[in-house]
């Protein structure tokens, strides 16, 4: 697996600092499951807050007897040393996405959205953007829209055509507010991916009505 | 509790931005330094200013091994007095009042001390692996949100290949090139970095104090990024 598109460095930078709303963060973090290229790359970011935090003047006094109540359960023995989480896959689906999706692709309640889109909204906490699963049938393409802010797609399954390229399992495709496309699913298979966008999708063109599902988004 | 002091907290203040004029990487630093070398006598070789930091920091990532080996409780109380502060510190800035800052260090800790073992010094230096804990308390509790994270034991997750040119330096080699390299930013850079890393801002956020648009910030950090990556590269080649 090659993968073409990575998110920004300002987005890996922005989770590293553990600044980015959940549902980006969700969708950051999948990336990395499926990306050593940029797992290298937070384990930079993470360094840049190891030493921030260790420029700090720590003057403050911290009350000792943090010591003895923070050793009060012992050291955990029981993290696996191999390879080993509840079941053994192979899933569509990594963690953490799996875990806040409830199951593999398969195993999801999907909902029809019309135009051959199901979707799977996920439960994701606090304000911003928000995060839903799409599968769009083999061939299709998304109505033409625009976005009320930035709208990141990871593809998780088959692939998606977006502005002259391809991007595939892993791979992320960045639309920001300025941007109006209609990305399509490859013929292959149906393309499964990771929405998360800032606001509602806008819909152009003189059709509304009858995507009046997507709404919903 | 004591056990045997070794350094204590505020030996690496002496080192701050202001100290170190370092030009990043591009001076020939000394012979490699491996990790598992021993702490001490590292030779002043690496230059000013930085073998103190680095010998300090093979020194913290020690500790953890020790707790992850035999639960060591000096090894313990050692980190416990270096990062404790700094990490309420760090949550103070972040924006929480004095009480809940010292229950997130407490849980930041408990966590350090169940988790060591989880801790690579490949990958992370006792610092950097700290400050990421404290930053998911900080996301829970302030919060009140969860943290989403990759899980290397899920079958779903592409292992990392062979190691490669960045992999090769330590994780302490690599937080000296970062050490360097965030004192030669721009101020305008290193500002967008100190924002998010240390107060927890988001970009909007940054953009509304410093009262400039939302890309400009994006594409500071962005510059700043590729700047210490650039700075790692440097300190890659100087080593092979």
């Amino acid at each position: 697996m090659t993968i073409e598109h990575h998110p920004g460095d300002d987005l890996l930078l922005a989770y590293g600092a553990g600044t980015l709303d959940e549902a980006t963060s969700l969708l950051v973090a999948t990336h990395l499951a499926l990306c050593p290229r940029c797992r290298r790359r937070l384990d930079l970011a993470e360094s840049i807050g190891g030493e921030w935090m260790n420029r700090t003047c720590a003057n403050g006094t911290v009350d000792e007897t943090g010591i003895d109540s923070a050793m009060a359960f012992a050291p955990e023995d029981d993290e696996p040393a191999g390879p080993a989480t509840a079941g053994s896959g192979p899933y569509l689906l990594p963690q953490p996405l799996r875990g806040y999706a409830g199951g593999d692709a398969a195993d999801l309640g999907w909902r029809a959205v019309g135009g051959g889109i199901r979707q799977v909204r996920l439960k994701t906490r606090g304000k911003g953007a928000a995060a839903r699963l799409l599968s769009i049938a083999a061939g299709t393409r998304v109505p033409e829209h625009s976005h009320g802010g930035e709208e990141l797609t990871l593809v998780l399954a088959g692939s998606l055509y977006d502005r002259g390229k391809w991007y595939r399992r892993g791979d992320v495709d960045v639309a920001d507010a300025s941007v109006v496309h209609r990305p399509a699913a490859g013929p292959e298979q149906d393309c499964i991916c990771l929405a998360v966008a800032d606001s509602r999708l806008k819909f152009s063109g003189a059709i509304p009505r009858l995507l009046q599902p997507f709404h919903g988004f | 509790m004591a056990g045997q002091v070794i350094r204590n907290a505020d030996s690496s203040v002496q080192w701050g931005m202001e100290r170190t004029g370092n030009v990043l990487g591009f001076r020939r630093p000394g012979r490699a330094s491996r990790d598992n070398a021993s702490p001490r006598k590292q030779g002043a070789r690496g230059g000013a200013g930085a073998e103190g930091p680095s010998s300090e920091a093979r020194a913290m990532s020690t500790r953890l091994e020790a707790i992850a080996e035999r639960a060591d409780t000096a090894a313990f109380a050692e980190l416990f007095r270096h990062f404790a502060p700094r990490v309420r510190a760090y949550l103070l800035r972040g924006g929480g009042d004095a009480g809940q800052a010292d229950d997130v260090v407490q849980d930041t800790f408990a966590t350090v001390w169940r988790k060591a073992r989880l801790y690579d010094r490949r990958r992370a230096t006792a610092a950097a692996w700290i400050f990421a804990i404290a930053r998911n308390r900080r996301i829970d509790v302030y919060r009140r949100e969860r943290r989403p994270e990759f899980d290397p034991r899920d079958p779903a997750f592409q292992p990392d290949p062979l190691p490669d040119g960045e992999r090769a330096l330590t994780a302490v080699q690599r937080a000296e090139a970062v050490r360097k390299a965030l004192n030669t930013l721009s101020e305008e850079q290193r500002d967008v970095l100190r924002l998010a890393f240390y107060e927890g801002e988001t970009y909007a956020a940054i953009a509304v104090r410093l009262g400039i648009p939302l890309g400009t910030v994006k594409s500071r950090a962005r510059l700043a990024f590729g700047h210490l990556r650039a700075a790692l590269e440097a300190r890659r080649e100087a080593l092979t």
